[in-house]
């Protein structure tokens, strides 16, 4: 057998470990869910409404179809406590939101599910570039939001300290839809001024989480002092945004990086983190996303049936599950879309690369605000 | 299929990220453009000032010499045009493709960037007063006079964001470069191509690519442009111009609401510029800020609309090849019905008739496009809102109004033709500071002498004039 076809059969025969894999955790994770015993009031009081008989019918991820398109508004106001398993009933509950710019934000409870996530992400992280110890800077949304703790958290996985800033997206989209972009541009320059800063301070910080505009800010500010992001003694960023592009990677690498470690990642408050694989220039920067499965699982779906997912290499929808003993998402549609990603190694699942908002809303969705 | 890229500084910076521009009524792919991102820009202008210095290593007299050589390469030469070449002809069938103007209107504006450039020595001599353009390039000097000035340049380039829609506007940016401040340019999305090409017949001619950016994307970098440069025009609607309104830093052109206005001593002669009123309206497929969208007058006004409507009502949709083709598409999905529905919503308004209705519908839908033919609206008083309405296209409201009420009830203009003997009313008009260019006299608003200033005087608008004193 030829290295190449060896490969192959590893890979096949781990994409169908990992099946079983999500197979198996779907049918715990329903089970947990809409057992009287552990449930959610929230899930429990669906089940009189449902059709079917979750603690039955759901038995493999496939049938997690027979379940609606799950409603984003249900995750909007109170009470918040109908989300907490029974069996977490007297842990402390942490609430994440995210939105809420008008109107009441969706909220999502927690317990350690943000701590898991990114301790099993920090276990990808090259120890070369995020050297464990070294301390972190968070250049990104501050307030009630999970990512503010989760890199905190991070860094506390990897032996180091966080410092943060403080950053209301919130308070920058409404600067966006007034168009007081002079304003948007102080507040900006009030996120940079606080980073360059504790940068500046003698912390020895290494690492940082950032956002793609504010990385560029940060490189552009530090150039008017005389000094890089390498300078700084940055050597590795995490950062994530759909405005995560090819081109805009690549305009990062050659423009300011100077080699400074990089990795993109998609994520948000329901589902986690999506790690992706190596982007380099030989394939074109391209960056394709695999979820924390079996966690949560991203599927590439057809434009007109949700149901149905698209070919390798084709473009629809991103539909996203969360199985999680805290929080059961089935079929949560995402504000984006890609193309479908075949399953890679270190990955044995589908991924999507692409990612951009949803064509259909994209003229009303306010992107990369931070 | 040609692929464009990106140029920094005139270099060509192909893009991971390609946006394919298409034939608007065909969807045919007409090429792929690199699009660049708005950090991209900002990175760039750092070095802005090697643009300028490039220039200035050119002597102005020298750069306007070159400026008639890049006249007829533009006009008349095949082009290189990203990994291809361009001759006029391709060049003509390719803007209109995209922008939805027919072929002659792309041909006639074509010309207008030709005379500008062949007749920059003049311009530039009417915009400064004669100033010694040596001046401009030391920053003082001497006037004739035995006076010193001193003229500051407020920006090394001047940055632009142009429209997709209207290749008529290109004439107003061109004299920057023998001015010697570099190009940074963020061209339409349907009309990447007279920047391209005006690069590249500067480039034949000898003036330094390095002067000249030119970054296709979107609306960031827009943004980027005009957040970077000290100096820029953008072209847009009405609510770019009250967005960007009060900065001095940032030229807006947008909608002109340019009008005839027919005395009391001339109206009942109106027959006699029958003409001059169609070709204000109709020129250039109506897509000119200079194209007058409403006549005003005392009397006859239903009579002046109906003649008017007799003569545009019956044009209809050709082909973009048709030499005889007069109107435009709209190329984005939906926008002339859109267009259609406020017009309509107008046509309700008490003493609003629409005189056009005979000559059958207006909005004519395409697969992939739409057109309005067209429209004459005849309004009783000037309160009605089409009075005092805009569109792309050939639309024109004849107003009734006493010619004593017409100065203040008008709005701004940004062309006014007053077709009048009245020498008390013409000074009344010389002084409303609310038009811009003033025609006195049966001129069609579309009528332009460029030796004159448009919408400000671009040399105020690129230097400041200052107190500089020498002391040996």
């Amino acid at each position: 057998m030829s290295p190449e076809a060896k490969d192959s059969s590893n890979l096949d025969a781990a994409a169908r470990t990992a099946h079983e894999v999500l197979d198996a955790h779907t049918y715990e994770t329903v089970q947990w869910h809409f057992h009287e015993s552990t449930g959610c009031p929230f899930w429990l009081e669906q089940r009189q409404n449902l059709k079917f008989d979750p603690l039955k019918d759901i038995r493999t991820f496939d049938d997690l179809k027979k379940f609606e398109p799950f409603e984003d508004a249900w995750l909007r106001g109170g009470p918040v406590r109908r989300w907490v398993p029974k069996a977490f009933a007297d842990r402390p509950i942490y609430v994440f939101e995210t939105g809420g710019t008008t109107g009441v934000p969706k909220s999502r409870i927690a317990v350690d599910d943000w701590r898991t996530d990114y301790s099993l992400f920090s276990k990808t992280l090259p120890d070369e570039h995020f050297p464990p110890g070294a301390n972190w800077l968070m250049l990104g949304p501050s307030g009630p939001r999970r990512l503010r703790l989760a890199i905190e958290h991070l860094a506390q996985v990897r032996g180091g300290i966080c410092f943060c800033i403080d950053l209301d997206p919130r308070w920058v989209i409404k600067l966006i839809n007034k168009g007081w972009m002079e304003h948007l541009e102080a507040y900006k320059q009030h996120c940079i001024d606080q980073a360059i800063t504790i940068l500046g301070a003698g912390h020895d910080i290494r690492c940082m989480f950032t956002t793609p505009k504010l990385l560029e800010a940060l490189a552009l500010a530090l150039e008017k002092r005389g000094q890089t992001i390498r300078g700084t003694g940055i050597t590795g960023i995490f950062s994530g945004g759909t405005e995560f592009t090819p081109q805009w990677t690549r305009f990062a690498t050659e423009e300011f990086l100077e080699g400074v470690y990089m990795t993109p990642t998609y994520g948000n408050t329901l589902m986690g983190l999506a790690c992706s694989k190596p982007v380099t220039a030989s394939e074109g920067y391209k960056i394709s996303y695999y979820a924390p499965q079996p966690r949560a699982a991203i599927e590439v779906v057809d434009f007109n049936n949700y149901d149905h997912v698209v070919g390798y290499g084709q473009t629809g929808r991103v539909k996203l599950t969360t199985l999680t003993k805290e929080f059961f998402v089935p079929g949560f549609m995402e504000r984006d879309e890609g193309e479908r990603e075949m399953p890679y190694i270190h990955y044995p699942w589908d991924g999507v690369s692409g990612v951009r908002p949803f064509h259909e809303l994209a003229e009303a969705t306010t992107v990369g605000v931070y | 299929m040609l692929s464009i890229p990106a140029l920094r500084w005139g270099q060509p910076y192909p893009s991971l990220e390609i946006e394919t521009v298409v034939h608007f009524a065909t969807g045919e792919a007409v090429a792929n453009v690199s699009q660049a991102n708005g950090g991209l820009v900002q990175r760039d202008m750092r070095n802005a000032q090697a643009a300028r210095d490039a220039l200035r290593a050119i002597s102005c007299a020298d750069l306007i010499e070159r400026c008639k050589s890049a006249a007829d390469a533009y006009l008349n030469g095949t082009l290189p045009l990203g990994d291809g070449q361009q001759s006029p002809d391709e060049f003509v069938h390719a803007q209109s493709a995209t922008s939805g103007l027919p072929e002659h209107i792309c041909r006639a504006n074509m010309k207008k960037n030709h005379a500008v450039l062949s007749n920059m020595e003049r311009m530039l001599d009417a915009l400064t007063r004669g100033l010694d353009l040596a001046i401009l390039t030391r920053g003082y000097g001497k006037e004739s006079r035995g006076v010193v000035v001193s003229y500051q340049a407020q920006s090394p380039v001047l940055g632009l964001v142009l429209p997709s829609n209207s290749p008529g506007v290109h004439t107003l940016w061109l004299p920057a470069i023998p001015l010697q401040l570099g190009l940074v340019m963020k061209p339409g999305s349907q009309e990447i191509w007279t920047p391209y090409r005006v690069f590249a017949a500067m480039v034949e001619a000898g003036i330094p690519a390095e002067a000249f950016s030119i970054y296709p994307g979107g609306h960031d970098v827009g943004a980027a442009v005009m957040a970077a440069c000290n100096r820029s025009m953008i072209f847009g609607g009405q609510a770019t111009i009250e967005k960007h309104k009060g900065d001095p830093r940032i030229q807006v052109h947008g909608p002109g609401f340019s009008k005839i206005l027919l005395g009391d001593d001339a109206v009942d002669r109106w027959e006699d510029y029958l003409e001059l009123m169609v070709e204000s309206i109709y020129s250039n497929a109506g897509r000119s800020c200079i194209n007058a969208s409403s006549v005003w007058a005392s009397r006859h006004t239903m009579e002046i609309a109906q003649a008017l409507a007799d003569r545009l009502g019956p044009i209809e949709v050709k082909p973009p090849t048709d030499p005889t083709s007069g109107l435009a598409a709209f190329t984005l999905p939906g926008a002339a019905a859109a267009i259609w529905r406020t017009i309509e919503a107008g046509f309700r308004e008490e003493h609003v008739t629409h005189v056009t209705e005979p000559f059958g519908p207006r909005l004519v839908e395409q697969q992939r496009c739409g057109y309005l033919r067209p429209t004459i609206v005849h309004c009783k008083s000037p309160t009605a809102a089409l009075a005092k309405s805009e569109y792309m296209f050939p639309f024109a409201a004849v107003v009734e109004c006493p010619q004593e009420k017409m100065i203040d009830q008008m709005g701004y203009t940004l062309v006014g033709t007053a077709i009048t003997g009245n020498s008390e009313w013409q000074q009344q008009l010389t002084d409303a500071t609310h038009i811009d260019r003033l025609n006195i006299g049966p001129i069609p608003t579309n009528n332009l002498d460029w030796l004159q200033p448009h919408e400000g005087n671009l040399v105020e608008f690129l230097f400041r004039a200052r107190a500089y004193q020498i002391r040996k």
